[in-house]
């Protein structure tokens, strides 16, 4: 699929996709205590990637990832997984949580539990799913992987 | 466990590229020797030989009875010390070995976590955890029997083993779960020391011998193990002397105790096992290719075993852990002796190999010890365990089994005679005189030193019996190991063994001459059909069979698949409801007017949807139902959730689209396979089932809610946003699935589009 890129959309584009990011990021790590999460989080980044990929295609979704979505699929299974193991490791059961509390002065405080880390996995998922139809689905050309 | 953990980091080291090999040795040796070490001082210290037992309890599902409950005692300390013992020799040996092989570090890794998940196995006292390392040997095996994964045959071995192996461990969980069903409780020793009876604990224990026998390659399974033979040389010796075909002899020596004298149990046991030894002991000396005689001697050798464990009288159950000690050690010791033959003078046929005792005279010596030990000469270890097995069958008056066992043995003294003149000896008929002298290439130490010192093994605690007697009275008290018992029946029984498989060596030619005839009159009389045909026709009957049921049940027609998925969805519940007599909850219609404006606007939606003629639109109007259901969740205050369907609609609806970019624009109209009002009414019942279920399930609420917990205990668990404390603590476990799944459904968007795009399946 070829998709000529409107002026409008380009342009609105360099403003959104880094606002999209960033607050996918915050749902991310907020959402332990106000709405927000790994899963809302990954698809806000995703519906991002789906802004990029309309403007400059497969190719730029590719250059913003960096990664392979696979990857990105594989690793968020392997920080979800250590995470639950940890609990394990720690002498709980299965996926038993604990928390670290950072004070990070400025910003305020910040708790980070072992959910944040799962969440981070799920995070990763999500993100590596919409890259990896956007890039199969959408890109008829491309996805030279 | 910590030292479990070890093997597993040091194997994911191993498996990054790159590592030189010599390194890669070094790292692979360390766990391994630590475990050694381990297993040598708990042995010396003495805990485990006053028959206590090392426990370390460790929960992992607990609410579900699944722990890795961690209890050693002097059984599992003889098979640990085994498995790291012998897997030191094996990582040595493999270094000098696998020099050419692409990956050495992918290959120790293997073996690392191979012998991680057989001490796993040994170890664990819980049922389940007990399956689960069983498993993990089953795989990692299977990795290990493919190693070689551009050769068809090696694919195709490490195939039939994890299928046959795979088979019984189902069977085995089954097993075992009945048991401990039976029992109450799901530690293994608990069940061993008050066995449960009854109809359904002989059901448990058969399908607990299939799995055995599938582990240990007993009759009719015996067949994945020569087959193995494909793997690499240091994996075949590994896989036959302390791991994976122990495993099912370890679990056997295990239950012995328990259930020796079920009636089913005890028979069956003995019997497979001297059938086995019988066909393997027979098989082995009709071989020529060196590594496939070791292979059926192994069947037969596990057959011996599983047969003394079968009859599990406490004399002969010493024997038979004595046994397993001996046999690790001179099978290792003989398949690495031929591994280096095999790299030295390039073949592995006897029949070609010809005067390399006089070229090799150290690994001459160290396949001669083993040898030896296997044929049970004095006084090597495998003399002093044979004869403590044959000490005990006539104190137990096992006539039968004592008769079976010593002729099966003839012919173990026949090949282990014939497997070192074949490798060894200087032959005067050599089809090739000097065994392709040109191109030997002289073995390095680490090739000659493992399997010299596993085989000095043999003759040490052969000569000094003591520790190791103590060792195994520990795990199996009621025999003893001694090295002259004077002159009583049990060693004329082996006078008479060792001297008639000399004749038969002698003899050879008349006996593979006999062998031969007799196999053609077994083929062609008898129509004895082999278990390897067996393997084969029940492979592709199952092919044959799954295909027909697909060509019924998949006819291709996406309507009649949901519509029969629906109707059922639909049908099910709603009889069972009527049949229990009904009852619901009065609806409440709205709370606000938002609420109906919203509820209005989604069913307008919705119908329209299935009148819509262009497919970009029904994807539109699809959307904002989405949208307005959204919306639903934000009247209801649900943020988290209107924010999720928000995003998900909105990434489906983009998606969709560049579905519908390579499909026509408009629906084709084509006659349905279903009749538009029948497709109507499912989707009318579809939808009354969900509303009215939903005020059904409502009124029949007995217990407080859930949900009412979660609020309370959100804070607990560090979060006040209970759905994301469900998500990541409560429920984690769901969420971890749930994950796995998405995964997988993005591997197969990849792999679906990219097998649209090459009709051939070939990834561009």
């Amino acid at each position: 699929m070829r998709i000529q890129p409107s002026q409008l959309l380009e342009t609105g584009s360099r403003t959104i996709v880094p606002t999209l990011l960033v607050v996918s990021v915050f749902l991310l790590v907020v959402g332990h205590n106000a709405p927000g999460g790994g899963f809302v989080g990954g698809l806000l980044a995703g519906s991002g990637l789906l802004v990029v990929f309309l403007t400059g295609g497969g190719t730029a979704v590719r250059e913003l990832l960096r990664a392979r979505p696979t990857t990105l699929i594989g690793s968020g299974i392997a920080v979800a997984m250590t995470t639950a193991l940890g609990g394990l490791l720690f002498g709980g059961s299965l996926l038993t949580s604990g928390k670290l509390d950072l004070d990070l002065g400025w910003f305020g405080k910040l708790e980070v539990g072992s959910t944040l880390i799962f969440d981070i996995g799920v995070y990763l998922v999500v993100v590596g799913l919409v890259a990896t139809v956007l890039l199969h689905l959408g890109d008829a050309e491309g996805a030279h992987e | 466990m910590l030292i479990m953990a070890g093997h597993v980091a040091v194997a994911i080291a191993l498996a990054m590229r790159g590592i030189g090999n010599r390194r890669a040795v070094l790292l692979g040796a360390a766990p391994l020797a630590a475990m050694f070490l381990w297993a040598v001082a708990a042995i010396v210290m003495g805990e485990a030989l006053d028959g206590r037992a090392l426990i370390a309890d460790l929960e992992w599902l607990p609410a579900l009875g699944v722990s890795l409950a961690i209890r050693i005692d002097a059984l599992s300390l003889i098979f640990l010390t085994l498995i790291s013992g012998v897997g030191l020799a094996i990582v040595v040996f493999s270094g000098g070995y696998m020099k050419k092989a692409p990956f050495p570090g992918r290959f120790l890794a293997l073996l690392v976590l191979f012998a991680a998940a057989m001490s796993g196995l040994v170890a664990v006292d819980n049922v389940f955890g007990l399956f689960v390392f069983w498993e993990l040997t089953t795989v990692t095996s299977y990795l290990l029997i493919g190693f070689d994964d551009r050769k068809g045959s090696a694919r195709a071995a490490a195939f039939q083993a994890i299928l046959t192996t795979g088979l019984g461990g189902l069977a085995l969980l089954a097993g075992l779960v009945l048991l401990s069903q039976a029992s109450g409780t799901t530690s293994v020793a608990e069940i061993v020391a008050t066995p449960p009876s009854g109809g359904v604990v002989s059901a448990a224990l058969g399908l607990v011998l299939v799995g055995v026998f599938t582990k240990s390659a007993q009759a009719p399974f015996h067949f994945w193990l020569p087959g193995a033979m494909a793997a690499p040389t240091p994996v075949s010796a590994y896989l036959h002397s302390a791991t994976m075909v122990k495993a099912g002899i370890f679990l056997l020596i295990r239950l012995a105790p328990g259930f020796a004298g079920d009636p089913i149990w005890g028979p069956t046991v003995v019997t497979v096992g001297l059938v086995t030894m019988v066909i393997g002991a027979w098989r082995a000396l009709r071989q020529t290719d060196l590594k496939l005689l070791l292979a059926y001697g192994t069947v037969s050798q596990l057959g011996l075993m599983t047969a003394l464990a079968g009859i599990g009288s406490p004399p002969v159950l010493h024997a038979a852990v004595a046994i397993v000690v001996a046999h690790s050690f001179f099978k290792a010791a003989l398949f690495l002796t031929m591994g280096t033959v095999d790299s030295a003078a390039g073949t592995r046929d006897l029949r070609l190999l010809s005067g390399l005792a006089k070229v090799l005279p150290v690994l001459a010596v160290a396949g001669g010890l083993a040898a030896a030990s296997m044929a049970g000469i004095a006084p090597l270890l495998g003399f002093l365990s044979k004869e403590a097995a044959f000490a005990a069958l006539i104190k137990e008056d096992e006539w039968i089994a004592l008769g079976v066992i010593a002729a099966a043995s003839i012919a173990t003294v026949g090949y282990a005679l014939r497997f070192w003149w074949g490798a060894f000896g200087t032959k005067p008929f050599a089809l090739e005189s000097g065994s392709g002298e040109a191109a030997f290439a002289r073995p390095t130490a680490a090739l000659v030193l493992p399997p010299l010192v596993l085989a000095v093994i043999g003759l040490v605690f052969g000569a000094a019996p003591g520790g190791l007697d103590r060792l195994v009275s520990a795990a199996a008290p009621g025999g003893k190991l001694i090295l002259w018992p004077g002159w009583n029946l049990a060693l004329t029984v082996s006078g008479i063994v060792v001297v008639a498989g000399l004749v038969l060596h002698v003899r050879r030619d008349s006996v593979s001459r006999f062998q031969g005839l007799s196999a053609r009159w077994a083929h062609e009389r008898l129509h004895m059909p082999s278990a390897d045909r067996g393997y084969e026709s029940a492979v592709s009957g199952l092919n044959r069979f799954a295909d027909r049921v697909t060509g019924i049940v998949q006819n291709g027609s996406l309507p009649i698949y949901l519509a029969i998925i629906l109707t059922v969805v639909v049908g099910v519940p709603a009889v069972a409801w009527a049949v229990s007599g009904g009852g619901w909850q009065e609806p409440q219609w709205a709370y606000s007017v938002a609420e109906a404006v919203l509820a209005v606007f989604v069913a307008a939606c919705a119908l329209a949807v299935t009148w819509s003629q262009s497919r970009l639109a029904a994807v539109l109007l699809l959307g904002a139902v989405g949208y307005a259901v959204a919306g639903l969740f934000v009247v209801y205050a649900a943020p988290d959730l209107a924010l999720t369907l928000l995003l998900v609609e909105t990434i489906t609806v983009a998606m969709f689209a560049f579905v519908l970019l390579r499909l026509p624009r408009r629906f084709e109209i084509y006659k349905w396979r279903i009749r538009g009002w029948v497709r109507g009414a499912v989707a009318l019942a579809v939808g009354v089932f969900v509303s009215a279920g939903t005020l059904i399930a409502a009124a029949q609420r007995t217990t407080r809610p859930v949900s009412e917990q979660y609020a309370e205990l959100a804070p607990a668990a560090g979060g006040t946003n209970v759905v994301n404390v469900i998500l990541t603590d409560f429920r984690a476990l769901d969420t971890l699935g749930e994950i796995t799944v998405v995964a997988i459904a993005a591997l197969g968007v990849a792999a679906l589009v990219a097998g649209l795009r090459s009709p051939a399946g070939r990834e561009t």
